[in-house]
This record gives C-alpha cells, structure tokens and sequence, in this order.
C-alpha cells in the first residue's frame, strides 16, 4: 500500500509517498496564492492509496479528497518519532508558525506551544530579514555564522525589526553582525517556547529554518542541549501524515484521489 | 420585527453604522448558531431575544424610562445589580464584545489595550450602543489598569459616569472597601431614581437576582450529564443574555429551557454525541457576540460543558443570602457575596484555581482551554501559573491569547485540533 500525506503550509506544500514505512516519493512547491490549485499540482501523476491531510489547508483539500485532516503538532510528532524513536523533544521552525512539542516516553503528544498570530520569529520573519539585508538565504546564515560580535535586534515585530535593521545599517553596523542578531532573536524566541513544554534535552529540529546552519547552532547552544536535524527537515509533516494515512488504513478510497488530479 | 429607525434616532444612534452592525450581528448569528445540529426548542426564546436585542429590549428600556424608571448600564460583574433593581432600576450589561469601529477608539486610546475596552469605545464613539445611550448611569469600576483608567477618557462621553472602587486583596480592609463602596453606591442610586432602598425592596431585589442566578445554575449543572443536553454556545449565549434580558422574564425562559433540557438527559439525549470530547473553558469574559472560539471548539470535534468567567460561573455561581431585618444588615450579605468573585484583579486569587478544578470535575471535563483576551494583563500573567498547577495536577491546558478579529481563527483551530488530538490520545 502507498500511502501519502500531503502538508500545506503557508510559504511550501509538501507531499511525501511512503510505501512499506519507507520514503517513496517527496515533493514540494511554494504555495503562493492558491495553495488549492498548488495541492492538485503537487499530486498530479502521483500513485497512491490512502492519504491523509496536514498544514493549515488541511481542511481546504480533506473536504474535497474527503480524506482525514491531523492538526500539524500531530504530524510532526508521527514523522519525528518514526525518523527517530528516542525523540522527545520537537521544534518546527514553519513559515508562519513556530511550534515547539514534547512527548510522553511512548510517543504521545505531551504539550506544545506556537507563537502567537503575528511572523515574529518564524520563518517568514528569517526570510524578510535576509531580503532587508541583501542576502540570499545561504548567505544570510553563512554571514551570520562568521561575525565575531553581534548587533541585538530588540524588535520581533516582523515590520518593526525590518525598518530597525534599515537604521541600524544606517547608522554603518556590519552587516553579517546585524544578521547574526536576526538569528540570535529567532533562537531565543524559539528556545523560550521550548522551555516552555521541556527541560533541556535533544531537540529534533523541523522546519525550513532547520536548513540554517547558524539557526542550528545557536538553539543548540541556548537550549543547551545537542540538535538532531533530519535529512529533510521540512518533509517531517507530510511523513507523519503519509504514516497517519497507512495506519487510518482504508480511511480513503482511490477513486477520490482521481478527482484531485481532474479539476474541480 | 418592528420599525425601531425613530427610537434609534430618538437615541441619537448614527443609523447607517448601526444598520451595518446589525446586518454583520445578524449574519455571524445564523452562521453560528442556525448551522447548529439538535438546539433544544427552549433556544428559540434566546433566538428571539438576540434577534431584538437592539430592537424590542430597547423598547421596553425607553418604556421603563418614560414610567420614571432609571436605566443602569455597566460593563462589570462586581456592579451590584441587587441595589440596581431596589431602586427599581433597569440594569444591562454594555456593549463590549465586538471588533467595531477600533479606528475610533484608537484616537483616544493606545492600540496595545485589551478589545474589550477599546470595543466598549468603538461602540460608544461609533453610536451604535442603543444601552449606553439609553444609560441614565454608566457604571465603571477599578478592576484592571486598562478599564480603571479608561473611564476617565470615557466620562466626558457619557451622561453619568460613577465609578465603583474596587479592593486588590481578600482581606478584612479589602472588604470595609468594598462595603463602603457599595454604601455610596446605593446612595448615589437613591439620588438619581428618587426613591429609598427600603428592606422590602432589597429584599425582593435579591430575590429577583438569585432566581436569576439559579436558573443558570440549574442549566450549568445539566451540563454534566453525557451527552452534554445543549451545546457550549447556545449555554453560553444564556449567560450572555444574562446582562441584558429582563430578569424576570429570563428566569422563566431559563427555567423552561431547563425543563426541556430534563428531559433530554432523562432520554439520552444530547447536541452532541455520547462521548463527544468535553472541554471547559477558563478565563476572560466572552461578551456578546465574541464567540469566536467557542465555534472553533465545537466544530472541531468537541463541546464546552461550562465556563470558568465572568460571562459563566464566576458572575453566578453565588447567591445573596436574604439575612436580616435592616438594609444595613442586608447590605453586609450583598458584600459578602461579591467579595467571593474570584477575578484576576485579586492577588493572590488560589480560589479561582481552585473553582477551575472543581469545575473540571464536576462537569467531567478532559482538558481545560484558557482563554485570554490579548493585553488583559491579569488573566494573561495569572495563566502561567494556572496552567503549570492544572497540568501537575493532571489536567490537560491549551492556554489561547487572541482578541476580537477573526485573522487568527486558522492558527487558533490548529492549536485547538492539536489539543483535543492529545487529550483523546489520553
């Protein structure tokens, strides 16, 4: 049985096909204005039986693939704990969200913690910033890891950091010294969250945030704790919905799955 | 519905504003609670009443104005609607649930304050209160920073602002306060209706209230059973009307509802399934028509089985002890009462804890979502230690900090799905 699980967040849709417990197939795109018509794109010409729904359009594609919809924090542990049993500890840097999740020694969810309805400190708010700054993201990490001081950003305020990084760099600040600020208030932020639902210990980092070389080492370094960061970091929650489909089992049925690819 | 356009005018209401309210008010209403499966029948009545909430109420309001009858509006449980009643006064709860005309308040007032305050400025600026314009007294009291400074800005606004002070702490001076300040406060009402608190009139004051009081009890209490016999909104839409309706009339359609609702438990029936996930929600007041998260829950699988605020059990679960032969007498049992209420304004406050696990208990909860409105300082700092004391006491908590915009509904269902995901995995 191939069973899918489809993830659609607010910056990329993720799709992953798993088969026998294994990795079949991923793919992903940006979602930008129709994560709909992203959704159906991302699917189109892929085989599969079951198929399970995560992100915050998981309710727009599950009533029109009239298949099971699992909130994120579910996802995410499902696809942690299969990638690595031990894991206790998860934090998901998304696009607009940032979770922060523990679980019990058996694998259930114990707490978590997302915050609050603004970008402060996700994803989105890295990706504004390294535009503010001129950097691609590769080179917004790579600048950041290579300053010897660092500017304190106060401001989390998406909007307000932006114009506080345009005066900093006004008033002559190093650049890659501002950037590792950006960095450094992400990782508090993030860190805070995790405080919040654990004490210190191995976190599995998730997320397009956990594909930053600096995000990694300094929330390792304030959680004082090591950071376990898995091949794909931002597949982990169409994983978890992919093993939310095989073991929902005959949840869905294949002829539902054409009408994804047909048009609606 | 009658044509009402000459009161609202007569009011002074700005028409076009108020008919965009209504027409919102009336859409959010239908789509909220019309698309609920299994109302009990004994709902029409609250139906009809939300549905003349700017309408009929208000009729009645001006006809007790136009008999010599003084209209009393406030914005807080701890104004004492007993001594309100004993003037033959009309009391009401004051528009503050809504996202309107913020622009507005916003000129007079900080954009980092709590919805509730700057929704009670936007409908006041905006015009579109029928109550508080209809007010004779506006009511204010010293609970949080926020309200307590408000009504400074807002007292040039209205007709009569009196302001209640309220005690910080539950000691023996914290109650002579409280005491001395319901004494000016029954004064002041004796000044403004013309007519003396006499012991027969309190007395039948606090009669009316705590029927009042235990009809919603009554409903609270059918909650326990599985299946819950209505659902979490239209319960809470009762202690909405709560502020508003007439007392006497409510108690009987709460009554009724009660009945009918008897009736369900006895049969097995319910709004939800049997073994439908049971929440209770703790926290700030949900003022009408904020019902954006108790939707949320209850599309997402579960039922509110009861509410631990102001708008719930912290504003009724207490009666007045009818005690004594003199108002003096009587006065002491009113402050008794309401120096019970366990709001976030006290420090310490371990009684609201401690209600928050009764409650749980005694409605067979399984997990707790505390509701905070954004900025509201003492529910937003006491949540922590809530939270950490319900779960090491093995209570599940979804701790939410949201306003009155809808911009937030998709995170919020997110975190509420992930909640009631780890307390059915229990």
């Amino acid at each position: 049985m191939r069973a899918a699980g489809i993830d659609i967040g607010s910056r990329t849709v993720k799709l992953a096909v798993i088969d026998g417990g294994e990795l079949a197939l991923s793919r992903k795109a940006l979602t930008l204005y129709d994560p709909f018509e992203t959704a159906r794109g991302l699917v189109d010409g892929v085989e599969y039986d079951v198929v399970t729904a995560t992100g915050y359009g998981r309710h727009l594609v599950k009533d029109f693939l009239g298949c099971p919809a699992i909130s994120e924090i579910k996802a995410f542990a499902l696809g942690a704990r299969a990638i690595l049993p031990r894991c206790r500890v998860i934090l998901d840097i998304g696009g607009q969200d940032t979770k922060a999740i523990s679980l019990a020694e058996t694998g259930e969810l114990n707490k978590f913690e997302m915050n609050d309805k603004c970008a402060a400190g996700t994803g989105r708010f890295l990706e504004v910033m390294a535009a503010a700054l001129g950097y691609t993201l590769d080179e917004f990490s790579a600048a950041a890891l290579s300053a010897g001081r660092v500017e304190k950003i106060n401001n989390m305020c998406t909007v307000f950091a932006e114009s506080e990084v345009i005066s900093l760099t006004a008033r002559g600040a190093a650049r890659h010294e501002v950037a590792l600020g950006i960095h450094k208030a992400v990782a508090s932020r993030s860190v805070a969250l995790l405080m919040r639902v654990s004490p210190p210990q191995e976190v599995f980092f998730a997320g397009g945030a956990a594909l930053n070389e600096c995000m990694r080492e300094l929330i390792g370094r304030e959680f004082g704790a090591p950071v376990f960061v898995p091949a794909d970091p931002q597949l982990v929650g169409a994983f978890g919905a992919a093993l939310h489909a095989a073991k929902a089992g005959l949840g869905h049925v294949r002829d539902k799955v054409s009408g994804l690819r047909g048009g609606a | 519905m009658s044509d009402y356009t000459q009161m609202w005018s007569d009011l002074g209401l700005d028409l076009k504003g108020h008919d965009a309210l209504l027409s919102i008010l009336g859409g959010a209403y239908r789509d909220i609670f019309h698309s609920q499966k299994d109302r009990p029948e004994g709902m029409k009545y609250f139906d009809f009443v939300m549905s003349e909430v700017h309408g009929l109420r208000i009729k009645e309001l001006m006809d007790a104005k136009a008999q010599g009858r003084k209209v009393i509006g406030s914005y807080c449980v701890f104004v004492p609607e007993e001594l309100i009643l004993a003037v033959e006064g009309v009391s009401v709860g004051l528009c503050a649930g809504a996202e309107f005309n913020f622009e507005a308040a916003e000129t007079v007032l900080p954009r980092n304050l709590c919805p509730l305050i700057k929704s009670a400025f936007g409908f006041k600026q905006g015009r579109v209160c029928p109550y508080v314009e209809a007010s004779d007294v506006v009511v204010g009291e010293n609970t949080c920073d926020g309200k307590k400074k408000a009504y400074e800005v807002l007292a040039p606004m209205v007709k009569d602002l009196y302001v209640i002070d309220l005690p910080q702490m539950k000691s023996d001076a914290g109650k002579d306060l409280l005491r001395a300040e319901y004494r000016k406060f029954m004064k002041k009402l004796e000044d403004v209706s013309g007519r003396k608190i006499t012991v027969a009139g309190l007395k039948s004051a606090i009669e009316t209230t705590n029927a009042k009081r235990s009809a919603v009890k009554r409903l609270a209490d059918l909650r326990k059973s599985d299946p819950a016999p209505i659902s979490g909104l239209d319960a809470l839409l009762v202690n909405q009307i709560f502020f508003y309706d007439d007392p006497v009339r409510f108690t009987v359609s709460v009554n009724a509802l009660c009945d009918e609702l008897e009736g369900r438990v006895r049969d097995g029936k319910g709004a939800f399934p049997k073994k439908t996930t049971r929440v209770l929600m703790s926290g700030c007041p949900m003022a009408v028509p904020n019902w954006k998260v108790p939707m949320i829950v209850e599309t997402s699988g579960a039922v509110i089985v009861g509410e631990e605020s102001c708008v719930g059990e912290r504003g009724t679960q207490w009666l007045t002890e009818i005690k004594g032969d003199a108002v003096e007498e009587l006065l002491e049992a009113i402050t008794d009462r309401y120096f019970k209420i366990d709001c976030a304004v006290f420090t310490p406050n371990p009684s609201r804890l401690d209600h928050v696990k009764e409650m749980y208990k005694k409605y067979r909860a399984r997990g707790v979502i505390h509701y905070s409105l954004q900025f509201c300082s003492p529910y937003t700092v006491e949540s922590g230690p809530v939270e950490a004391d319900l779960e090491t006491s093995g209570i599940p908590v979804l701790r939410l900090e949201t306003d009155y915009s809808q911009e937030d509904a998709g995170q919020i269902k997110t975190r509420v799905e992930a909640f009631l995901e780890r307390i059915e995995a229990r």
